[in-house]
């Protein structure tokens, strides 16, 4: 069990991505300090600690920075092997696949969404959301295949891939109250839906799961300031 | 008298299979990884305007190169590859033992991918303002690799690792600069990734997966005449 003190998470309710690491560290049954940043602002702290990226999250564990999500996941895994169950598979093939998935969530699919958005016009907003829909075909395929009938995609427990996806289930339903959309729907990825559902159920998630509706407010809050006016 | 049962084991050599083309760099860092393992396998060599059946079967999503083909399971995405390679044959560790040291050289080698390549390439392919933008991105994103060299002869320390293996297509920026005559990696500015380059670049391993440097400059020199030839006819 990690000491009081030494291990910090600098980063903000609203993102998924900070979500990742607190998932890992609650599945481990390790204390931690939450480092809130301000909206808006960067604290000098993350400045000094993530000087290439300046992003959240940033693990700090006896003041040694590690930046980048599913690279902290997978250090918060490595660096307490005895603690909790392990979040990536034991079987290289089984890693490989996991990681597979976590990396096309972040480059092809979690870009599709922030898309529909961003779009302009009806049209541009349709191709992003059936760009959307296609990825989530694809990932439940994937989830049949690699959870073989279990709960999660880790298996019993909540592992890597699972937290990979997972951390975006709050947007997700943003996504579907703002755009009226069902993306997550019964009838077209029926394993991810349930998924969905016993994930955010899951210990190690309800606490840092955001409510839909304080998330939809932030939300309004980031697109006005990205449709305000560039400041005179 | 105990009858005893003589199972016969049929021993199978484990298939190693890589699909790769004869230039791109991605599936050259499998290569050197098995090769520093010493692992033997079996090149397939795609041509990426006629993908073969099996490519596209073996990664559907993506439809690239390099998979890497292990006992008739396909893997996909160099650095993930990369990983699979490392777990799975034990000889010669590409990363290093402690999570610390494995988290920086995952950090690093996903920065060499999203941030020092893309800039380079937009240094290469653009002109005038535009290349002048991309080459100081491109420079202050070099200014940290050459800080993360210090003290050490490889990135993995004395000896060559994933980093090294992950960042190893910049040894070949040199046919680029002499085809554009562009000087990315100057010894001034970058003494350090100079020195490493060259390191790198001469251990035999690595050596003898390279493409031939010449059918290199061939290609980029043809490229170029393309481009050039479609921006002047507009």
């Amino acid at each position: 069990m990690a000491k009081g003190g030494e291990v910090k998470l600098i980063g903000g309710w609203p993102s998924p991505f900070v979500m990742r690491p607190r998932i890992a560290l609650n599945l481990k049954g390790l204390e931690y300090e939450f480092l809130e940043e301000k909206f808006g602002a960067k604290s000098e702290l993350l400045l000094r600690s993530n000087p290439v990226h300046k992003k959240i999250p940033v693990l700090l564990h006896a003041d040694r920075p590690v930046c980048e999500s599913l690279v902290i996941v997978q250090y918060i895994d490595e660096a307490w092997p005895s603690s909790g169950p392990s979040i990536l598979p034991s079987d290289p093939y089984d890693r490989a696949t996991a990681r597979f998935w976590a990396a096309y969530i972040d480059e092809k699919w979690f870009p599709s969404m922030s898309g529909i958005a961003r779009a302009q016009g009806e049209e541009a907003k349709k191709a992003a959301i059936d760009q959307v829909v296609e990825g989530l075909s694809l990932l439940e395929d994937a989830f049949g295949k690699i959870s073989k009938g279990k709960p999660f995609f880790g298996g019993d427990t909540i592992g890597f891939l699972d937290i990979a996806l997972g951390c975006f289930l709050g947007w997700v339903r943003v996504t579907e109250r703002t755009q009226g959309l069902k993306l997550l729907d019964q009838a077209k990825v029926p394993g991810l839906a349930k998924w969905a559902e016993r994930f955010c159920a899951d210990s190690a998630v309800k606490g840092v799961m955001p409510e839909t509706e304080k998330l939809a407010e932030f939300a309004k809050l980031i697109m006005a300031k990205f449709r305000a006016p560039p400041p005179q | 008298m105990q009858a005893l049962r003589k199972e016969r084991i049929l021993a199978r050599p484990e298939e190693v299979k890589l699909f790769k083309t004869w230039s791109s760099p991605f599936p050259l860092r499998v290569a050197w990884a098995l090769q520093l393992k010493g692992i033997q396998y079996e090149s397939v060599l795609e041509d990426l305007s006629n993908k073969s059946n099996l490519l596209l079967q073996y990664n559907p999503v993506y439809k690239k190169v390099p998979v890497l083909l292990h006992n008739g399971r396909p893997i996909s995405e160099s650095l993930i590859i990369l990983e699979y390679v490392d777990e799975t044959w034990k000889q010669y560790p590409l990363l290093p033992q402690d999570p610390y040291a494995r988290a920086m050289a995952r950090f690093w080698a996903k920065f060499g991918d999203d941030k020092v390549l893309p800039s380079i390439y937009a240094a290469f392919k653009s002109e005038g303002k535009e290349q002048e933008a991309a080459l100081a991105e491109a420079s202050e994103h070099l200014q940290k690799l050459e800080e993360e060299l210090k003290g050490k002869k490889f990135f993995g320390g004395d000896n060559i690792g994933y980093l090294d293996i992950a960042l190893g297509w910049l040894a070949n920026l040199g046919v680029f600069e002499e085809v554009s005559s562009l000087r990315v990696l100057d010894v001034e500015r970058f003494p350090l990734l100079c020195a490493w380059l060259k390191e790198f670049s001469d251990a035999p391993v690595i050596k003898d997966c390279w493409p031939p440097r010449d059918m290199l400059i061939a290609k980029f020199i043809a490229r170029r005449q393309a481009h050039d030839a479609k921006s002047s006819s507009t």
